[in-house]
């Protein structure tokens, strides 16, 4: 039942405000993952962020795609956690817990779908910040390398959401939504060496913008 | 359905057949030359294809859904010029206002409210737009955000409106050609031949423009903003649109053969600046297309950069001729 939901909604609701909308410019999707396991990092700019990528993936790989999201911000609310655990399917994570409590290790959830073939999709930034700027990335990207590392991570560059609907606004405004899709990183390097292949990778697919920053 | 006149038809189906023939010449192309990547004119046909069948079956059910079908052009081509130009964020109500104004635009357009379809984006969102923009208060920038949106407005909405326009535009009512029965639909619903003819004739100019300028053609008209467009291909552009319109003017529209003429020429030219207009505005972006919605062509912004100045023209052209 639940999962006919999911699928109606993102039949229904995310694609046709993706298509017509809103409209997705993907640049070489033939890098995306087309099955899991596998990892995709993307900038964060909106909450739209996570429907475009998922509408990218096909509804066809729905059923395995679940993207990595704050337990301290979607858990909280009921209205809200049942959207973001059921609908959305996000692997509720706590930001402010880094230790390892009653043996279980914060990752934990995130290796468990990997482990059941799942593409997890993550957003480094942890926050969606300021709306068309890039954040520092977080490092849990590269601890889950060192967990999984046989697992590709797919950089994907976007822009445009924060544009259409930024943090702390309620009013969509159509804008187009760029997603540049870059070759995976290299899962076996070590976690300074990955992180910085993380982000130099991420500075030259924003590079491909011709336009200047948002103010 | 009786609102197309049955010039109008075998007009419609004549495209379609166009189509089936260069699908064909193709397909005898990629199996005798292979070798060739096809891929681009391939997608681009395609594209005409489900452009062409959208747009006969919006005319099909009624004029209202032709104004319906360029209401939601305006809106796609709005939307990629506003993506790809700079924007102030401060901005996002006030573009919030410019999208919500194709409504009574295209509204004014199927209720041929002349006045206020020629008013409401040149009067009314000139003064209303800027004046939302003061009142976020951040003068940084008010000049370009302006300039920018009013000028987005005017090529994507305004612009683009005129041909949904023609399609409701009340005719007068002697005229006198063509077999009789053709003459009382022709008419009374002059609206979808003359669009078709707009949209026909600035569509075929882009293509004998680029057939001319391949096989003639060597001064370039403006190396820095379009290098591929030549002196040739314009002038063998303009002259095969001009005698094309000679003889489809008369057959699906209320107009004569000289005014068929003009009417062909003035298109011919003018879409060809109105063409290079939107390339000018790709160069300032550093772009190459707008999007890539129309798989072959790039954005909808590429496709009817011809009509951006046709449109209106051709249809002040119409009002001044023919109007009641």
């Amino acid at each position: 039942m639940n999962q006919i939901l999911r699928l109606a909604f993102f039949a229904f609701i995310v694609r046709p405000l993706m298509m017509i909308v809103l409209g997705t410019n993907v640049r070489r999707s033939e890098l995306l993952p087309t099955s899991g396991p596998a990892i995709i990092v993307a900038n964060h700019n909106s909450h739209l962020d996570v429907f475009a990528l998922m509408n990218v993936l096909g509804l066809k790989r729905l059923q395995i795609v679940r993207p990595v999201a704050a337990a301290d911000y979607f858990m909280t609310r009921r209205l809200r956690r049942w959207f973001a655990t059921r609908i959305v399917g996000i692997i509720p994570i706590d930001r402010s817990k880094m230790r390892r409590e009653k043996g279980k290790h914060p990752l934990d959830p995130i290796s468990e779908v990997l482990d059941a073939n799942g593409i997890v999709l993550l957003f480094p930034e942890g926050t969606r910040g300021e709306p068309e700027t890039m954040d520092e990335f977080q490092s849990g990207v590269a601890h889950i390398a060192r967990r999984h590392p046989d697992i590709p991570i797919t950089p994907v560059f976007m822009h445009g959401l924060g544009k259409a609907l930024p943090k702390g606004e309620a009013l969509l405004v159509p804008f187009f939504c760029d997603m540049f899709v870059g070759k995976p990183l290299d899962s076996q390097l070590k976690k300074r060496e990955l992180m910085n292949q993380l982000s130099s990778s991420m500075d030259e697919l924003a590079a491909e913008l011709p336009m200047e920053a948002w103010s | 359905m009786n609102h197309l006149a049955w010039e109008v038809r075998v007009t419609l189906i004549s495209i379609f057949a166009l189509l089936a023939t260069s699908n064909c010449m193709l397909f005898i192309k990629m199996r005798y030359y292979s070798g060739t990547n096809d891929t681009l004119i391939r997608h681009r046909i395609r594209t005409w294809w489900a452009l062409a069948a959208i747009f006969s079956l919006a005319l099909c059910i009624s004029s209202q859904g032709g104004v319906v079908f360029f209401g939601f052009i305006s809106f796609l081509a709005l939307k990629e010029f506003l993506s790809m130009s700079p924007t102030r964020r401060a901005d996002r109500r006030v573009l919030f206002y410019a999208y919500l104004s194709i409504v009574p635009q295209y509204y004014f357009a199927s209720t041929d409210n002349y006045q206020m379809f020629l008013v409401f984006i040149p009067v009314i969102m000139f003064a209303w737009l800027p004046t939302r923009m003061w009142m976020i208060g951040q003068g940084d920038g008010f000049q370009n955000a302006a300039g920018t949106l009013l000028w987005a407005l005017m090529i994507t909405v305004y612009s683009l409106s005129h041909t949904a326009y023609l399609l409701t535009l009340p005719l007068e009512q002697h005229i006198s050609n063509g077999p009789l029965g053709a003459i009382a639909i022709r008419s009374h619903h002059p609206g979808p031949g003359l669009l078709i003819f707009l949209i026909l004739m600035a569509e075929t100019n882009d293509i004998f423009q680029y057939a001319f300028g391949k096989a003639f053609g060597k001064t370039q008209v403006s190396p820095t903003i379009a290098p591929g467009k030549t002196y040739l291909g314009l002038i063998g552009g303009i002259i095969s649109t001009t005698c094309l319109a000679g003889v489809v003017g008369p057959l699906i529209t209320p107009m004569d053969l000289a005014n068929s003429f003009i009417a062909g020429f003035m298109i011919a030219c003018v879409g060809f600046a109105g063409e290079l207009c939107i390339c000018a505005l790709k160069r300032d972006l550093k772009i190459k297309n707008f999007g890539a919605t129309l798989p072959g062509h790039g954005g909808v912004l590429d496709r009817v950069g011809n009509l951006v100045f046709s449109a209106p023209l051709f249809f002040h052209f119409i009002h001044y001729c023919y109007h009641q």
